[in-house]
């Protein structure tokens, strides 16, 4: 299957992200070893030319793992009709073992990415690069490896994809029934999801609106925002998606996508990363709020990524509640 | 947030001036970049308006296809056969089916011979395709003469032409009744060529292809699903492989553009350099070569875009068609239904304008941090 072109280009786009990073991740590793702000060496001088060239290659690679995210979900959606059985791209992802773990790797390292921009915008206002090793640290040690791990199950899921196609010998090929992971999050039930997505969208913007009036609640915020980031991905498979496909039995994350549902999915998807990555943001910077460089521009920081985490998350509860509103289809009498 | 928005389109309305400035250097980029996206962007609508086609000419077939297996190689099947198919529970019909090639050595073309299950045609007269009848320089009332397998001459009038727009299915069909077709290949009246079967509910197809094959262990059931699936299979290896072809393209590509993007001419470095010392900030020259790469990527996408599309849709893909398409003398002439999506302006994206981002990040960043004292003596 490695022949489609759509798998060629995620193929491609994968090779060029882990190699940028490990580009960036080489130089980052020089940094954390040499970086000295106090000499006037070449190597220093070179090196602070270096940063502009990895924060430029970091905001490249965040927007390339974005789009391919969505041209992943749309490749194993395409694909579904290669495979006995499989109905979307959910039937694709379980292909075989790679497909999932790929999925997740990709969303948590444009998670990661985002949270790295954040430290790095922070960082280059700083006159004193006060947050280089912690960034340069992540970089290294975290998201460049996850690419590459990332890179490679996606390269071992698309190896390990074959089309069940008519062979010379047999014409009809039997499905198999097999456990899923979306089985299992579909499993969860819709009435407790209701209730524990609500109280955490609620304990978030309780303590958004706690940390922007009053400067209190530092950690409390990203912790919340983080559970609600989890929730509502949770809360999509569990009832979220029942609600808009107005069909009991239907979980499936990635139909959303589609043209039949108004495309809702980007809104709901798009709405939910920013709020994950500006929560996660805010805690990630919590721990410099001190830095003497740093001291007046965190806590600014901070502000304007809790208001865009809390509009993020109301806009999505928001399409979530529109949807429970006016859908025809009832869960609870 | 309104001054970085100001700052941006300051920087967007000096790139598109610095690009007007050096117009030759920038247009041959610009040429062989569309270049490269016409030619995949071609490629992909082609291969995606092929299989779209193949989907609807494929609809309307039956669910499954019953045939006989004999060391290996297809056989005829015995039209008892469908009685043991017929009495499984959820099948809806069993129709045997008899059709056949025919080589004219006259007209050097195959033609496919089908005896239609409904309505029937009575002997002796046949219904053409359009490109049959152009081929065979006849009409309707004429008469057609065919050779039997036992080389004895068969005299069949032409009773109708399908029109031009079911080329894609009926080009190179003619359509006889049973006996003319039996008579024609010597066939036995107790065999057929297959078994065309339905069924009441999609979801037991695969239950009732195991049934036949458990009752009949000699037959070899064809689902449709399995049909369009092989289909999507092959057009999809097709592009793949120009996509791999045309791979090396790219590269070269990326390798002109790279070369472009570092051979900065002393009249740029001195630009960056004035820049720089009139209080430009390496990340503003960052964002400088950033809005130029956009606006370079954007025109090409864009204009690769529209001449691919007119070259599929309007003018069926003269570069592509014989490597994609198959061939045949009497090849059908049809055009393609435009049909673009997200999906393949995503692909497209990533096999053109990711690698030439790429390609132009690191001599953006050496442009970018050029030593303003250095660029203006350079």
């Amino acid at each position: 299957m490695m022949q489609h072109p759509a798998i060629q280009a995620l193929l491609i786009s994968s090779l060029l992200i882990a190699g940028m990073l490990l580009y960036a991740a080489w130089y980052g590793a020089k940094i954390l070893r040499t970086w000295d702000l106090h000499s006037g060496s070449e190597l220093q001088l070179q090196l602070e030319r270096r940063t502009y060239l990895i924060s430029s290659i970091l905001g490249y690679v965040l927007a390339f793992q974005i789009l391919s995210l969505f041209l992943f979900i749309f490749t194993a959606d395409t694909l579904h009709s290669q495979f006995t059985g499989a109905m979307c791209a959910a039937g694709s992802l379980n292909a075989n073992g790679y497909g999932y773990p790929t999925l997740f790797l990709k969303i948590a390292t444009c998670l990661l990415a985002g949270v790295w921009l954040i430290i790095n915008h922070v960082d280059t206002r700083g006159y004193d690069y006060p947050l280089i090793k912690v960034k340069y640290g992540i970089l290294v040690v975290i998201l460049a490896p996850l690419v590459i791990i990332e890179a490679f199950f996606q390269f071992r899921y698309f190896q390990g994809l074959h089309a069940d196609v008519i062979t010379s010998c047999c014409g009809s090929l039997f499905s198999v029934d097999k456990g899923s992971v979306g089985g299992d999050l579909a499993g969860l039930p819709a009435a407790p999801m209701e209730w524990a997505f609500y109280s955490a969208m609620a304990a978030t913007f309780a303590g958004g609106l706690l940390f922007c009036l009053k400067g209190r609640g530092g950690y409390f915020f990203p912790i919340a925002s983080s559970v609600a980031f989890l929730v509502s991905a949770a809360s999509l498979v569990s009832f979220i998606c029942l609600y808009i496909y107005e069909l009991p039995s239907h979980h499936c994350p990635f139909c959303i996508l589609q043209r039949e549902y108004g495309y809702v999915g980007y809104a709901l998807y798009a709405s939910l990363f920013g709020g994950g990555v500006a929560g996660l943001g805010a805690g990630a910077l919590m721990p410099f709020r001190n830095h003497a460089s740093l001291s007046r521009i965190i806590p600014v920081t901070r502000r304007r990524l809790c208001v865009f985490a809390m509009a993020s998350y109301l806009f999505f509860a928001l399409i979530v509640s529109c949807y429970q509103i006016f859908s025809p289809l009832r869960l609870f009498p | 947030m309104i001054i970085s928005l100001n700052r941006h389109r300051n920087i967007i309305d000096f790139a598109l001036s610095s690009l007007m400035r050096r117009k030759m250097k920038n247009f041959s980029l610009l040429a062989v970049y569309t270049l490269i996206v016409f030619v995949i962007a071609s490629l992909l609508f082609f291969v995606h308006a092929l299989k779209r086609e193949a989907a609807l000419v494929l609809a309307d077939s039956p669910d499954m296809v019953v045939q006989r297996l004999m060391a290996g190689r297809q056989d005829l099947i015995p039209a008892a056969y469908a009685e043991k198919i017929r009495s499984i529970p959820g099948v809806s019909t069993v129709t045997p089916r008899l059709w056949g090639y025919y080589y004219d050595p006259i007209f050097g073309a195959n033609y496919t011979l089908m005896v239609p299950a409904k309505p029937t045609i009575e002997p002796g007269s046949i219904l053409v395709g359009a490109e049959v009848s152009r081929n065979q320089r006849v009409g309707v009332g004429d008469m057609v003469a065919f050779r039997t397998s036992a080389h004895t001459p068969l005299l069949l009038t032409v009773k109708g032409i399908y029109p031009a727009a079911s080329n894609l299915v009926a080009a190179d069909l003619i359509i006889m009744s049973a006996a003319d077709f039996q008579a024609m290949f010597n066939f036995p009246e107790t065999l057929a060529t297959d078994l065309a079967v339905t069924v009441a509910n999609p979801r037991e197809q695969a239950t009732i292809a195991a049934k036949v094959v458990e009752a009949l262990p000699d037959a070899r059931p064809i689902l449709k699903s399995e049909i369009l699936r092989t289909y999507d299979s092959i057009f999809d290896w097709r592009g793949g492989m120009m996509v791999v072809i045309l791979s090396a393209a790219v590269l070269s590509f990326v390798i002109f553009a790279w070369d472009k993007a570092t051979g900065l001419s002393a009249e740029e470095r001195r630009e960056i350099g004035i820049l720089k010392s009139i209080g430009w900030e390496t990340a503003d020259v960052l964002f400088l070569k950033f809005w130029e790469g956009i606006a370079i990527s954007l025109s090409a996408f864009l204009l690769g875009g529209i001449l691919a599309y007119g070259h599929v849709f309007f003018f069926s893909a003269t570069l592509f068609e014989h490597a994609l398409k198959g061939w045949a003398v009497l090849y059908p002439r049809f055009r393609l239904v435009p049909a673009v999506d997200g999906f393949h302006l995503t692909v497209l994206f990533f096999l053109t304008v990711l690698p030439y981002t790429a390609a132009t990040i690191v001599p953006a960043w050496l442009a970018a941090t050029t030593d303003p004292d250095a660029a203006m003596r350079s």
